[in-house]
């Protein structure tokens, strides 16, 4: 693999980890269920559904990509793409936090997984990765070449590359607070990341627009 | 405006909250009983060093007459930390204040300069009716993903009353709450237990039947408020009524532990109409229902009739009249404001089926017009809204109920006031002797809020 074919791949696992450390994305969720029961596995095992449920949020959005690349050109895809981007953060921006809540913190497992999905497609988690994704489902400068089943293995790749990121980040800050750090931390900690978020989605899709 | 880092006002957990700073200013919603001048929020200075301690320093009037401010809230408050609707970057900034008899609602921005508060939004009464079918507003929290508002009572002022949303951006109304109200009419105060995805509500009556005061047949026949009922939080359905039967009247102030992992809470109920005892209940689970159990009772004490306003006579007895309290931060203490006999009670509920007296004062009261270090003469009015500080040192209350219920209490008018109590850290109040703030005579005095919030304005999601 080329320095060239691997840069997505990292950009993939960055997002993850960008995405793990967001508490918005659930490890807020699995530390909350942890200290109502005071146990470090329930921290643990709430995190399996927020990970399942964040990897099918970010799946519908990259087939919907790879389904819409295939329909339409390179060119028109990129405009498409990078309205899109650009929408979803102004939408994020201006409504992400303003939802009926329908998961409390009695949920189960289902519902955490629920819960992790809305927030993520909410949140345009698997928005943001159409950029990265659409070299590697286009099979780069090769697209014309790549067959259909392979374009769909990749996008399945990374999709499980992603999350895979998105559970170590997110795990690994869930038990950094859980164990040593305590909430308290989160009062001057926990920056406005919903803003950085916004303006990852807006870059990308005026990124997208400008490479058109 | 968001903020880059969580508004400093807001703690994950009660714990955390104990350790809030000193509040420095208190808001108070003075209501006009004449109604020929506006209602105001008033602004008290409440810092011990400040050359201004104990004074009103500040304040805005409503725009129209007759408002009856009574209770109100903040837009956003520690809920924004909720793991399930995480937004901590909102600013606590505005206070959401309901009138209570017009259903007008302002909303008042406290940040460009705190002792002079400005109105920003003012939602028209036929504005919330349209939106909502409801009417007479009262209770505010700041919940997870809006603000929540409890109504007395629907369009013409008869029942049900319920809950209804607000967002908590742009202050509009978005419409009543409930999915399935199930046998629910009457409503009053609306608290939860966020740990358990429960909200909870109580009863007083519909507004037809108070508004000019407490109907003795009504209030003899048991027909005001005397439930509880417990909903599912976020499928907004009705999932069980708990009567306190018959003899019980006014099911009033919702506290519920602030420890999110503790499933318990306190109400008081106003009157016994066997022996006009007001009485302190605790809500808690039992197997997979809830459940009440009666924890404090106290009684009435008899009372010279020509010293008795004429509701009271035939009983030869003041009654407590305990018509709010408030829980500590720690869940420790719980305080007991009886209006009628002037007892401003301090309980430890540390076991909340055994409280344990630690603390009484007496101001005021039906008979007993009790005074106080800095008053000089005796005192209308009881104990009644009651606020404590985030670190339980400091409990705030005023004397005024409501203006149509006032007279039949206190026939010959209230002077409103406002007074301070230094709670010891092990149990015990006493008066602060400095404290003492005398209302002007256009204005009483009802629920406090404190600067940063208090004890019955936050709510929290971890333990």
């Amino acid at each position: 693999m080329s320095a060239g074919e691997l840069w997505p791949w990292l950009i993939l696992i960055g997002l993850g980890a960008f995405h793990g450390l967001n508490p918005a994305m659930g490890w807020l969720f699995a530390v909350a269920l942890g200290l109502y029961r005071g146990s470090r596995s329930v921290v643990l095992v709430s995190l399996i559904p927020i990970a399942l449920g964040h990897a099918a949020a970010i799946a519908v959005v990259v087939y919907a990509v790879i389904g819409l690349g295939m329909a339409i050109d390179q060119h028109s895809f990129r405009i498409v793409a990078g309205l899109l981007l650009i929408a979803w953060g102004i939408y994020h921006v201006l409504y992400g936090h303003r939802h009926r809540l329908r998961i409390g913190l009695r949920t189960g497992l289902a519902g955490l997984a629920v819960w992790s999905f809305a927030m993520a497609t909410v949140h345009g988690a698997g928005m943001m990765l159409v950029p990265v994704l659409m070299p590697l489902a286009q099979g780069g400068e090769h697209a014309h070449h790549m067959p259909m089943t392979t374009s769909l293995g990749v996008a399945a790749l990374a999709v499980l590359v992603h999350s895979l990121a998105m559970l170590l980040t997110t795990g690994a800050v869930a038990l950094i607070v859980y164990e040593w750090v305590g909430l308290d931390f989160l009062r001057r900690g926990w920056i406005n990341l919903d803003l950085l978020w916004t303006a990852a989605l807006i870059g990308m899709g005026l990124w997208l627009l400008r490479m058109a | 405006m968001a903020r880059w880092t969580p508004d400093p006002t807001f703690y994950p957990s009660p714990r955390l909250a104990a350790k809030a700073p000193a509040e420095t200013l208190a808001y108070v919603a003075a209501f006009a009983p004449g109604r020929d001048v506006p209602d105001a929020l008033a602004v008290v200075d409440v810092d011990p060093a400040s050359p201004s301690y104990s004074t009103i320093v500040g304040g805005v009037d409503m725009p129209n007459l007759g408002d009856e401010l009574h209770h109100y809230g903040w837009n956003a408050c520690s809920s924004c930390l909720c793991p399930n609707a995480p937004h901590p970057h909102t600013e606590r900034r505005y206070l959401v204040v309901p009138g209570l008899r017009s259903s007008r609602i302002h909303v008042i921005d406290i940040k460009p300069d705190p002792k002079n508060p400005k109105i920003v939004r003012v939602i028209e009464p036929e504005e919330l009716i349209e939106a909502t079918g409801y009417s007479r507003p009262h209770t505010v929290h700041c919940g997870t993903d809006g603000i929540y508002v409890s109504a007395l009572g629907d369009a013409k002022g008869e029942t049900p009353g319920g809950i209804f949303l607000m967002d908590a951006e742009t202050f509009d109304v978005l419409g009543r709450w409930e999915v399935d109200r199930g046998p629910q009419r009457l409503a009053y105060d609306a608290w939860w237990h966020l740990g358990y995805d429960t909200l909870v509500t109580s009863e007083w009556g519909a507004p037809n039947t108070i508004e000019n005061g407490l109907v003795p047949e009504i209030l003899l026949g048991a027909q005001y408020g005397r439930r509880l009922h417990f909903w599912d939080l976020h499928k907004r359905k009705h999932l069980q009524e708990i009567d306190f039967g018959p003899d019980y009247q006014l099911v009033f102030e919702l506290r519920p532990a602030h420890d999110p992992t503790k499933a318990y809470g306190f109400v008081n109920c106003v009157v016994s109409l066997k022996d006009l005892s007001s009485s302190i209940w605790t809500w808690h689970r039992d197997g997979d229902k809830w459940a009440v159990t009666k924890v404090i009772e106290i009684p009435a004490e008899p009372a010279d009739p020509d010293l008795l306003p004429p509701v009271l006579k035939g009983f030869k007895a003041v009654p407590p009249l305990v018509t709010d309290i408030d829980l500590s931060m720690d869940d420790r203490f719980l305080y007991v404001a009886c209006w009628g006999t002037g007892d401003l009670r301090q309980y430890d509920v540390s076991d909340p089926f055994a409280p344990k007296l630690t603390g009484t004062v007496r101001i005021g009261g039906i008979v007993a017009r009790a005074s106080h270090p800095k008053a000089g003469g005796p005192l209308n009015g009881g104990p009644q809204m009651v606020e404590i500080s985030r670190d339980g040192r400091r409990v705030y209350f005023t004397n005024s109920l409501y203006g149509a219920i006032d007279p039949q209490f206190y026939p010959a008018g209230i002077d409103g006031w406002m007074v301070k109590l230094e709670a010891n850290a092990n149990g015990g109040i006493e008066f602060d002797p400095r404290f003492f703030v005398t209302w002007p005579k256009s204005h009483r005095p009802h629920q406090v809020r404190l600067e940063g919030g208090d004890c019955s304005s936050d709510s929290y999601c971890y333990p």
